[in-house]
């Protein structure tokens, strides 16, 4: 792992990417690593594009400004690629690494994003399968499966715990057991 | 090692409250207030805590009500923010010339209008002459650490002034960090049960408080609120040590990073510090001489303190997260800037940063280097007072 991963989910109000952000940098610091988890609020309604952050390091982070280059975009709505004042591809260096909630297949996004071959793209339908596991559209836990698996960025069995510890200070154990059902149901099917 | 954790600042501020375990916690609950009531609250309702906690209809009566319990003898905390602490306004005042020792952690966050709920630092700064000592924090672990010694200082005999704990709304309150917490047994012991110096319970000593005091004593008792402000310095410092013992930490009025052979240096307070020791790391691996000065208590002012430390220095730059609107510059600036008068050269300049939660780059501090480079050269300053990643 490089010293320092700055991480950048772009998400709408609702979608959990603030809670995914948190209980990533949880699991991180679980691991022994210095790691910083924050949102950006914008205006407060359900819907509204917003983007949360992360910095995982093996060393003390002082720095307290937005992430500008992230090396690894996570995008819970598709259609936050094409809407206005939302750039997904701002300031990523040309290797980045997207990881795109759709039921579309990888070419297709890389074509949208418009990035080029240097930059990793995967796909996973986080969408499908958070219906699937809880009956509602909240991708965020289902996405942090899919970045586990294509990045190796944490020990997995490690995050499967913590996600289970930070989501049990607020939901009853079913709700827990289908969150981590969904993480893995991501972490299985996400493709390149 | 103490194992890391990871806690929001308003976890962390919550969390050093539940150790503290006050007998009284009067609060708004809902907007302005922030998460750090929110969850003192559950504390409370899980038998967690002691508390009595009132939940009252303005910011304006959470502050009065912390005054009464304080008065009446109990070690009483609130939390703010904001137009919260706007609101509080005339009581906020009383509460520091009754010399009450409450102690009330401040998400600093933007005044309307228009209307903002980001970070800056004019809520709190327009409460710098109330009284109460201030003390500002960097990130989760200070707010944290700031908060415990907090109780110590105000509860403190020579002191007995109320504190602010501060720290920057949403880029720290909402922010995970990696930190620690002691043992609740080591704060219990650290903060010590509180001995109330003239409670209006102790109804075997009565006593009046908050009468009517005229032009035979009023300026009497402020001269003594002036100078128990100018002691406090000494109990902040010692307060500060013996935390530093007990948790390996140590913090003095402000700190110094890299700074005893500094040409160029920023002064700053709040979470920017921390990006800013990131961008001095840089310049000193480019061979530039930069430093900084974080101030951590603002009142009482380090004048001299801060004059001493930064000696060396050509060219400074004085961070204001927070304007005057006075057409001469920011509050800190005009703080440090006369704390040097006659005492040193060099030039000194000013910066209006952040407001409303601009996002403040490690760019943005790389170009006030830039800028007090040339000044460090040439000798010339060209804005005294510049308004820092903003469109004009």
């Amino acid at each position: 792992m490089a010293k320092l991963v700055e991480i950048r989910w772009h998400g709408r109000a609702g979608q959990g990417a603030k809670t995914a952000a948190l209980t990533l940098a949880e699991a991180a610091i679980e691991s022994n690593k210095y790691a910083q988890a924050f949102p950006e609020y914008g205006p407060e309604r359900m819907g509204a594009p917003m983007q949360a952050f992360n910095r995982i390091s093996d060393e003390g982070i002082t720095v307290h400004s937005n992430v500008q280059n992230p090396s690894i975009v996570l995008i819970l709505d598709q259609s936050l690629i094409v809407a206005k004042n939302v750039s997904v591809t701002g300031g990523v260096p040309e290797d980045g690494t997207y990881i795109v909630n759709t039921h579309l297949p990888a070419s297709v996004m890389r074509k949208k994003l418009g990035v080029g071959a240097n930059a990793k793209v995967y796909t996973v339908d986080a969408t499908q399968i958070s219906i699937d596991a809880l009956g509602k559209n909240i991708p965020n836990t289902p996405m942090i499966g899919a970045l586990i698996k294509t990045t190796g960025l944490l020990d997995w069995d490690l995050v499967i715990q913590e996600t289970r510890n930070k989501l049990g200070k607020k939901f009853n154990k079913s709700i827990v057991d289908k969150n981590v059902l969904a993480m893995q149901k991501a972490y299985e099917e996400v493709r390149s | 090692m103490t194992k890391m954790i990871g806690m929001t600042g308003n976890e962390a501020v919550a969390e050093a409250m539940r150790q503290i375990n006050p007998d009284v916690v009067a609060a708004y609950p809902i907007t302005p207030q922030t998460e750090i009531v929110q969850i003192y609250s559950s504390f409370v309702s899980n038998g967690q805590v002691d508390t009595e906690m009132v939940t009252v209809e303005s910011e304006h009566s959470a502050m009065s009500a912390t005054v009464g319990a304080s008065s009446a003898g109990a070690r009483a905390m609130t939390a703010t923010s904001a137009n919260g602490l706007a609101l509080m306004w005339e009581i906020v005042y009383i509460c520091a010339s009754m010399r009450l020792p409450v102690v009330m952690p401040v998400v600093n966050r933007a005044l309307s209008g228009p209307i903002n709920i980001h970070n800056d630092h004019s809520d709190t700064m327009g409460a710098r002459d109330s009284g109460w000592i201030q003390i500002f924090s960097e990130n989760a672990q200070e707010a944290y650490d700031n908060t415990v010694m907090a109780t110590r200082i105000s509860e403190n005999k020579n002191v007995l002034l109320p504190t602010m704990v501060m720290m920057d709304g949403f880029i720290i309150s909402h922010a995970m960090e990696a930190m620690t917490t002691l043992p609740d047994d080591v704060v219990k012991k650290f903060v010590g049960n509180y001995k109330p110096e003239n409670p209006l319970l102790d109804i075997a000593n009565p006593v009046t408080i908050g009468p009517l005091d005229l032009f035979d004593w009023y300026f009497e008792h402020k001269r003594q609120q002036a100078q128990v402000m100018i002691d406090a310095k000494s109990t902040i410092l010692k307060v500060s040590r013996e935390f530093g013992k007990i948790s390996g930490r140590n913090y003095g009025l402000f700190e110094e990073y890299m700074l005893d052979d500094a040409e160029i240096a920023i002064i700053v307070i709040g979470s920017t510090a921390g990006t800013a020791k990131k961008v001095i790391k840089d310049l000193r691996a480019n061979g530039i001489k930069a430093g900084m000065l974080k101030i951590r208590v603002f009142r009482p002012f380090p004048a001299t303190e801060i004059v001493k430390a930064i000696k060396g220095a050509k060219a400074i730059a004085v961070m204001d997260k927070s304007d005057s609107y006075d057409a001469v510059g920011g509050p800190v600036y005009k703080d440090v800037r006369s704390a040097m008068y006659g005492k040193r050269g060099g030039k000194i300049v000013n910066y209006i940063y952040g407001l409303g939660g601009r996002d403040v780059t490690e760019q943005n501090i790389h170009s006030v280097f830039e800028d007090l480079k040339t000044i460090a050269d040439t000798g010339k300053v060209a804005n005294q007072v510049t308004y820092l990643g903003v469109r004009e």
